[in-house]
């Protein structure tokens, strides 16, 4: 839609994209968009002890003209379903939504007439986020895995068909978006969870990494 | 006018704007107004930041919060699941898939008749009430502290039993394999303990 059709695809443009990804996921602007219990905790998450401003997005925004992330906490009700479609509408792209809680990721325990099933009916969800509520820092864990996701967007059509093409032969890089965030943010860690994601065992890393613990009791806290 | 004053208050009155007690609060501070407001703003400065470094400190909870699930081993490596679904039963938001299967001599995959052949925990339907560990008798299904789960795709967040599954210590072995804790499935529940 723009510049980006125009130039060739480069190394200019594979460093430009960089710098573009990088400047969209770091003030990623949300747009308020709490329905129920789960807004509470996405209160909390932009107040001091969480603190999303930390990564660029304290503001939440009540016009969606002004904001790029749709954080849906809480259940979509059949009637509300129009109004989160016209507000998602009215969001200037790049956007990116994020289903928060099990109520907007799939419709939850509610699984009856007057909810939506999944927010994923009405508009496109870049990320899921179980939970119910997630607390604050389960909300934190999934920004920053859309944050790893924007960072790694094609940019433009050209890149985007190269980065088709790459999945459709195999060779594009596996991201890891499922990756928790603190095991993202240690690099040793990071490695260890490449080896087990090869190896299949993700399930079990975070326990093998805690010595075969699956809960850490007082005593043996670090 | 009913008497007001602040010692005879019961909690149900309304202070009336303009009433008998309209002046403001005497102030105790002798510093001017903005002063004493900034005063406030520059000695939180000096206090211990409250923030949680999140993902560079990694979070622990508290030892009984409710994660994601864990199936049990036992010491041998036997599972401890024997696909009785009751968990799945006790789920209130229908988020567990079970399907039994039976357990012969050349595979054995838990001590008894029957073991879980297919397990599914759908996290997009998990509301973590814990009302599966609750109901399971074998306390195969536990609850462990990682609660780092988003994804984005619905049909990853559907945990299969292999992602479930507890890792094989050492001295487990990988089912299916004979009963190593004694003759019978007896050995294990019964007389574990004594």
């Amino acid at each position: 839609m723009g510049l980006e059709e125009k130039i060739p695809s480069g190394v200019l443009l594979t460093s430009v994209e960089k710098l573009v990804n990088w400047t969209r996921k770091s003030s990623l602007w949300p747009a308020t968009f709490g329905l129920a219990c789960c807004a509470i905790e996405m209160m909390a998450s932009g107040a001091g002890r969480y603190d999303l401003a930390r990564f660029g997005m304290e503001v939440f925004r009540a016009s969606p003209r002004q904001a790029d992330l749709m954080i849906v906490a809480g259940r979509v009700s059949q009637k509300m379903a129009p109004v989160l479609r016209q507000i998602y509408d009215q969001m200037p792209e790049p956007r990116w939504v994020l289903a928060m809680g099990v109520c907007s990721s799939s419709g939850g325990m509610f699984n009856n007439y007057a909810i939506v099933q999944g927010v994923d009916h009405i508009v496109p969800v870049d990320m899921y986020l179980p939970g119910c509520p997630p607390r604050p820092e389960m909300l934190m864990d999934a920004i920053l895995k859309l944050h790893h996701k924007i960072q790694h967007e094609p940019l433009g059509p050209k890149r985007a068909a190269a980065l088709a093409a790459a999945q459709a032969n195999g060779t594009a890089p596996d991201l890891h978006v499922e990756m928790p965030s603190t095991v993202r943010a240690d690099k040793r860690a990071r490695r260890a969870y490449e080896e087990a994601a090869a190896a299949g065992r993700t399930g079990q890393f975070a326990i093998e990494q805690r010595g075969g613990n699956a809960v850490l009791l007082p005593g043996e806290r670090p | 006018m009913p008497e007001t004053s602040p010692e005879k208050r019961h909690g149900g009155e309304v202070e009336q704007a303009g009433g008998t007690r309209s002046a403001p609060a005497p102030r105790t501070s002798r510093l001017p107004g903005p002063a004493q407001g900034f005063g406030v703003t520059f000695s939180t400065m000096f206090k211990k930041v409250t923030t949680e470094q999140y993902p560079d400190e990694p979070k622990v909870t508290k030892p009984r919060y409710h994660g994601r699930h864990v199936l049990n081993r036992h010491p041998d490596g036997l599972e401890k699941c024997v696909g009785c679904e009751l968990c799945a039963w006790a789920c209130p938001a229908d988020a567990i898939y079970v399907e039994g299967g039976t357990n012969t001599e050349e595979q054995r995959f838990s001590p008894g008749e029957r073991y879980g052949r297919v397990y599914q925990i759908n996290y997009l339907r998990c509301i973590f009430c814990g009302l599966c560990i609750e109901a399971c008798p074998t306390r195969s299904l536990t609850m462990s502290n990682d609660f780092e789960l988003a994804d984005d795709s619905r049909g990853d967040l559907v945990y299969t039993k292999e992602q479930l599954m507890a890792p094989l210590l050492p001295g487990m072995e990988q089912p299916p394999h004979p009963m190593r804790l004694g003759d019978d499935e007896r050995d294990y529940y019964l007389r574990a303990g004594s």
